[in-house]
């Protein structure tokens, strides 16, 4: 540890279709995020080869940090809303930010 | 030699066997965006250039003539999707939507063809392209989703109105009636000049893709694959009668029916994963793309062309 980290934060990653992008940001702008990180990804999951050459078998990663209420609260919003359709997996870690006033 | 064969087919062809070797060939999804981009505006702008010549004439029957043929492919496909093909509600109404709307990569190997072949058609083509893609879409949520409350209609408009097919054919048509043939002479290199070869670009890239979707069908294969074969050329067949009741040259009627004998790939699935989650993509995107793409571009359109022919040259 270099001391420099200060505070104690979510990271929230989200690996979905990025169809859902626009319909996805504007539910967690509505949840209180102000911040988040998308960038084109690609891999294999349960939909087999998500190969990111083509607006319709491609995915996002969505990266948000956050404290832990509103990340809890950004999982239940988009597992109720997305899980049952759509191509999505997600998952949380522990972060230390350097700036927590950057991050609610 | 195959002489016979339009080589912007060949690179099509290429794609897809370079996808399906699992070969090692990508073009950068920024290429494809590119590639389409250009292609539907020169489209549009070849169309309002036409238009600027000559003023369109019997264009409002001819419209309302297009949304009806949108219609009718729809309600036609969604109910041999549910009686013949026995698929639910929502699969049924989502590929049905496809299949109603239009593929403008499609329409495109229909333009080159003609240009070949040396076939003049009417300049609205273009504005009924865009006509055709709209109604099969609002109508396939309607048919699976009801007239239900909470349907997002503001955001499925702002899809399907500001899509990039929409906005790019009516902006190069409108871009080409305002300049006119002689504004637009200094556009034309690229625009123009280049048609065949960017099409060229954009048929590998779906060959590469239309690779992907094959063997996307996990059920319905058999009805699917016959469904994807068999409603192109009857649905040219009812193109080429609503051609006949605009009154259309034999480039038009080549051109409607090859507009609806083609199935959307871009505006229809995007908004049927918004509008009807539940219905499986892979089963629209495979018949649409792996399919009916490929069957309209190889056989389809020189079809479309014979029959078209055939009965526009028989005595009245």
């Amino acid at each position: 540890m270099t001391g420099l980290a200060q505070a104690h934060r979510k990271l929230l990653t989200v690996i979905t279709e990025s169809n859902l992008e626009r319909d996805l940001v504007r539910e967690i702008e509505a949840l209180g995020v102000r911040g988040y990180t998308i960038s084109d990804a690609r891999g294999r999951g349960d939909q087999g080869l998500r190969a990111s050459h083509w607006g319709h078998s491609s995915n996002i990663r969505v990266e948000i940090v956050c404290d832990t209420p509103l990340a809890e609260l950004v999982l239940s919003k988009l597992r109720e809303k997305y899980y049952e359709h759509y191509a999505i997996v997600m998952w949380v870690q522990d972060v230390e930010v350097l700036r927590p006033d950057k991050f609610r | 030699m195959l002489s016979g064969i339009d080589p912007i087919v060949l690179f099509f062809a290429l794609g897809l066997l370079a996808g399906v070797m699992k070969a090692d060939l990508r073009l950068p999804p920024a290429i494809y965006e590119f590639v389409s981009t250009l292609l539907l505006l020169a489209i549009g702008m070849k169309g309002g250039i036409e238009l600027a010549r000559q003023p369109a004439t019997g264009l409002v029957s001819d419209l309302i003539l297009t949304l009806l043929l949108g219609i009718l492919l729809t309600f036609l496909a969604f109910f041999i999707l549910r009686g013949l093909g026995r698929l639910d509600r929502a699969n049924a109404a989502a590929v049905a939507a496809h299949y109603g709307s239009v593929s403008i990569g499609t329409f495109a190997v229909a333009v080159a063809f003609l240009a070949t072949a040396g076939i003049a058609y009417e300049p609205t083509l273009p504005l009924l392209l865009v006509l055709l893609e709209i109604p099969a879409i609002i109508l396939g949520i309607l048919l699976a989703r009801g007239v239900q409350a909470g349907t997002p209609w503001g955001e499925i408009a702002r899809e399907v109105l500001l899509g990039k097919s929409v906005l790019l054919l009516l902006g190069g048509l409108f871009i080409g009636w305002a300049a006119g043939p002689v504004g637009l002479e200094p556009l034309a290199p690229l625009f123009f000049d280049l048609f065949k070869g960017i099409l060229a670009m954009f048929l590998l890239e779906m060959g590469l893709i239309a690779a992907d979707h094959l063997g996307g069908f996990r059920r319905h294969g058999l009805f699917m694959g016959a469904f994807a074969l068999l409603i192109p050329p009857f649905f040219a067949m009812i193109g080429i009668g609503f051609a006949q009741l605009m009154g259309l040259s034999l480039g038009g009627t080549i051109l409607l029916a090859t507009l609806a004998a083609s199935a959307s790939y871009i505006a229809a699935p995007a908004a049927m994963r918004s509008a009807v989650p539940e219905a499986n993509p892979a089963l629209s995107l495979t018949a649409a793309l792996a399919i009916t793409f490929p069957f309209n571009i190889l056989i389809g359109i020189p079809l479309y062309q014979r029959i078209a022919t055939w009965l526009m040259e028989m005595p009245a």
